[in-house]
């Protein structure tokens, strides 16, 4: 495919005669999205000559500071792909353009509706969905028929019943759920998905010690009290996949990336033993709710070529080219109707996906929240390890909450005097 | 009216490039981040200038109650205290074997002692993962042979930081190593003839000939591997970003985070001029003691 592109490129240039002055659109793109978007860039110069797509690759552990540097530095590109959750802290920025009045109603529509919600903040959209991802329930089909379950777990109480069998099962070694311990995402569905807010008073302060809340952390911390999972951070996990097909751990709550990953690294006999499953909720409401993730694709304030930008966002986010990233890369569509080719139709363990993707809500869209996550991850990792009760770490969350939303109180105090 | 040029601002002419940019990229930068470590700098302020406060001394006050300021500085002075005197004995040590009579070929031994020191870290830190692979790591494997437990080296809070600390002394060791060496040999070879007449045993050479000659390069090599040991940021970064639970957090890497990560760059202003305060006496103290030594 490249080396056909080599040899027709002095043949298109050619063609070009270089009379005319191409437009160039600079392009920032992550990790191997970055790499894979390449191979879409000739088609999109094909049906618009008069552009040149430059796309610069960044590592996604740079990325953020990356884009914060060239923003400081005024040199931002004219597209670039962002994490949702980053998307306040580029509004607040007012680094981002609207694309309010360049998304038809239409179009708007074939999005999934909790994931595009992200990308608006105060009633206006800032980005647009390129692919999504959320949490759900990867387990072993196997082991949970070997405990009594022939379907996975649709309700909480359905949930700990199938723990509380896997832990039973003889074996040794072994546990119902893997929860690595300094991850947040986990405790913060399970708050979701009752209800919690997370922050009150428009984020002014943290909601950590509401009803809610404390309900989906309790349960979170009795899945390890009770032994169904073990107290181990994803550091500790030498082998994620080796375990998984060891019967280690039976279920796991993860992303789509993992679907490519367990397709290609579990040992073949393990290939019929597991599937997917939208999360378990709290009542008889299934699926119960999970986390709206992704990135999307953005246009730069500072950007002279804003309408040239827009093209190529919107050739990227056609169906079609939709499909051709999600081959090559695994990478879920953010566009309903690119669900419906046969590819992603047919394909069981992504199914589930869809089915969770229709029920996704955003966590809150503040800059601070990547901050506060990371505060949640450190007082559950506390509380699971029996440093601190669950009340103490509660509190000692709320506390550090409230102090890193003391600037966003300052200025909504500013704002409405 | 008219001065003519003395012979001093000749000279301050001469000067005059040299320093207009020590001023503009080095005393202007401190200058301001000093000033920056007074205001609440964040994601808003740079969005906004309006929205930038003055705080005095609140970040340095929130420094002291921040139990993750003590946790990386505790980290750091670990680093300092065990990894600071291992690595000036290990170049010690290294130097007077190459630089010892019998060894031949001591360019090249100095040269292959030398080079971790002008090797990338970014590829140092690539290969030593590999030698501290929980499963598949060289040191385990050792540890194996000889019937002792693996270690998981960088996953383990009680681990992670000798780690650390042997990585940065084999890519450190080096430097310090060429230092001792041109201290060794700048001691004149009569002191030795004299001793041996006397019929001083090679351990009283070393102790009452070799070591008190060598005091002010020791003097020389503490006080740049302590401000060096203090500063400790890249090892932890490429290697751990400062986990696992936190264990090789160090002082410098949490004023990165604060400020690169989380763009808090008013607080990550107060954690700079903190660790400078602290390196600063730290070497006013080793200067002192060493002074009434000598």
């Amino acid at each position: 495919m490249r080396l056909i592109g080599f040899l027709l490129m002095p043949a298109l240039l050619g063609a070009c005669g270089g009379d005319r002055e191409k437009t160039v659109l600079e392009f920032w793109a992550m990790g191997q999205e970055g790499e894979v978007v390449q191979s879409l860039m000739p088609e999109f110069e094909r049906l618009h000559p008069e552009l040149q797509v430059k796309v610069q690759q960044i590592p996604w552990s740079a990325a953020h500071e990356k884009l914060l540097t060239a923003y400081a530095g005024d040199a931002m590109p004219d597209v670039f792909q962002l994490g949702n959750t980053w998307i306040p802290e580029f509004v607040v920025l007012k680094a981002v353009d609207s694309l309010d009045n360049r998304l038809t109603a239409q179009q708007r529509e074939d999005y999934f509706e909790g994931i595009i919600e992200t990308n608006e903040i105060d009633g206006r959209l800032h980005g647009l969905p390129w692919y999504v991802d959320t949490r759900l329930l990867f387990y072993r089909t196997d082991i949970l028929v070997k405990a009594g379950f022939s379907a996975p777990p649709k309700t909480w109480n359905e949930w700990l019943a199938a723990m509380a069998a896997i832990a039973a099962l003889p074996g040794g070694d072994r546990y119902a759920l893997l929860l690595p311990m300094n991850e947040w995402q986990v405790p913060v569905i399970l708050a979701l998905q009752m209800g919690s807010e997370l922050l009150r008073d428009e984020a002014r302060f943290g909601n950590f010690r509401s009803d809610a809340f404390r309900q989906a952390f309790r349960f979170y911390l009795d899945i390890f009290r009770r032994g169904y999972a073990p107290a181990v951070s994803e550091a500790q996990i030498a082998n994620l996949y080796q375990e998984f097909a060891s019967g280690y751990f039976a279920m796991y709550v993860t992303g789509p990336w993992n679907i490519v990953e367990f397709e290609h690294r579990l040992p073949k006999s393990m290939q019929g033993r597991w599937a997917t499953a939208p999360m378990p909720a709290p009542d008889e409401s299934y699926p119960g709710v999970s986390l709206a993730g992704g990135a999307s694709l953005a246009i730069a304030r500072s950007s002279s070529r804003k309408d040239q930008a827009w093209k190529l966002i919107e050739f990227l986010s056609e169906p079609e080219q939709q499909l051709a990233f999600y081959r090559l890369t695994g990478d879920l569509p953010a566009r309903r109707s690119a669900w419906l080719h046969p590819d992603l139709a047919t394909a069981t363990r992504t199914q589930a996906f869809k089915t969770q993707l229709e029920r996704v809500v955003s966590t809150p869209k503040i800059p601070e929240w990547e901050r506060i996550a990371s505060k949640i991850a450190h007082y559950t990792e506390k509380a699971v390890r029996g440093e601190l009760t669950e009340e103490q770490a509660l509190a000692a969350l709320d506390k550090d909450v409230d102090r890193i939303l003391e600037k966003r109180r300052w200025l909504l105090r500013k704002r409405a005097p | 009216m008219k001065t003519p040029l003395l012979p001093a601002n000749t000279a301050f002419w001469f000067l005059a490039p040299a320093l207009i940019l020590i001023v503009v990229f080095f005393f202007l930068p401190v200058a301001a981040s000093l000033l920056l470590s007074f205001t609440d700098f964040d994601i808003y302020a740079l969005g906004d200038h309006e929205r930038l406060r003055f705080v005095a001394l609140d970040n340095y006050l929130r420094l002291l109650g921040d139990p993750l300021f003590w946790t990386a500085l505790k980290n750091t002075l670990y680093f300092v205290l065990v990894g600071g005197p291992l690595s000036v004995a290990v170049s010690l040590g290294a130097a007077l074997l190459v630089n010892h009579r019998l060894v031949r070929f001591k360019g090249l031994f100095r040269s292959l002692l030398f080079l971790p020191v002008v090797t990338t870290l970014v590829a140092i830190a690539v290969v030593w993962r590999y030698l501290y692979h929980p499963r598949y790591g060289f040191l385990n494997y050792l540890l194996g042979l000889l019937g002792l437990d693996t270690v998981d080296w960088l996953g383990d809070p009680d681990w992670a930081m000798p780690a650390i600390i042997l990585m940065a002394i084999w890519k450190n060791f080096g430097f310090n190593m060429i230092i001792f060496i041109a201290g060794l040999q700048s001691i004149p070879v009569r002191l030795y003839e004299a001793a041996v007449i006397d019929g001083a045993s090679t351990w009283r050479q070393f102790r009452h000939i070799t070591l008190p000659m060598l005091a002010p390069t020791f003097v020389f090599v503490t006080v740049i591997t302590m401000i060096g040991y203090f500063q400790l940021f890249a090892e932890p970064y490429v290697m751990t970003q400062g986990g696992p639970a936190n264990s090789t957090l160090s002082v410098a890497l949490l004023m990165f985070q604060e400020g690169f990560r989380w763009w808090n760059l008013g607080y990550a202003a107060a954690v700079a001029f903190t660790l400078f305060l602290i390196i600063l006496t730290g070497t006013v103290l080793q200067l002192r003691l060493r002074r009434r030594e000598i």
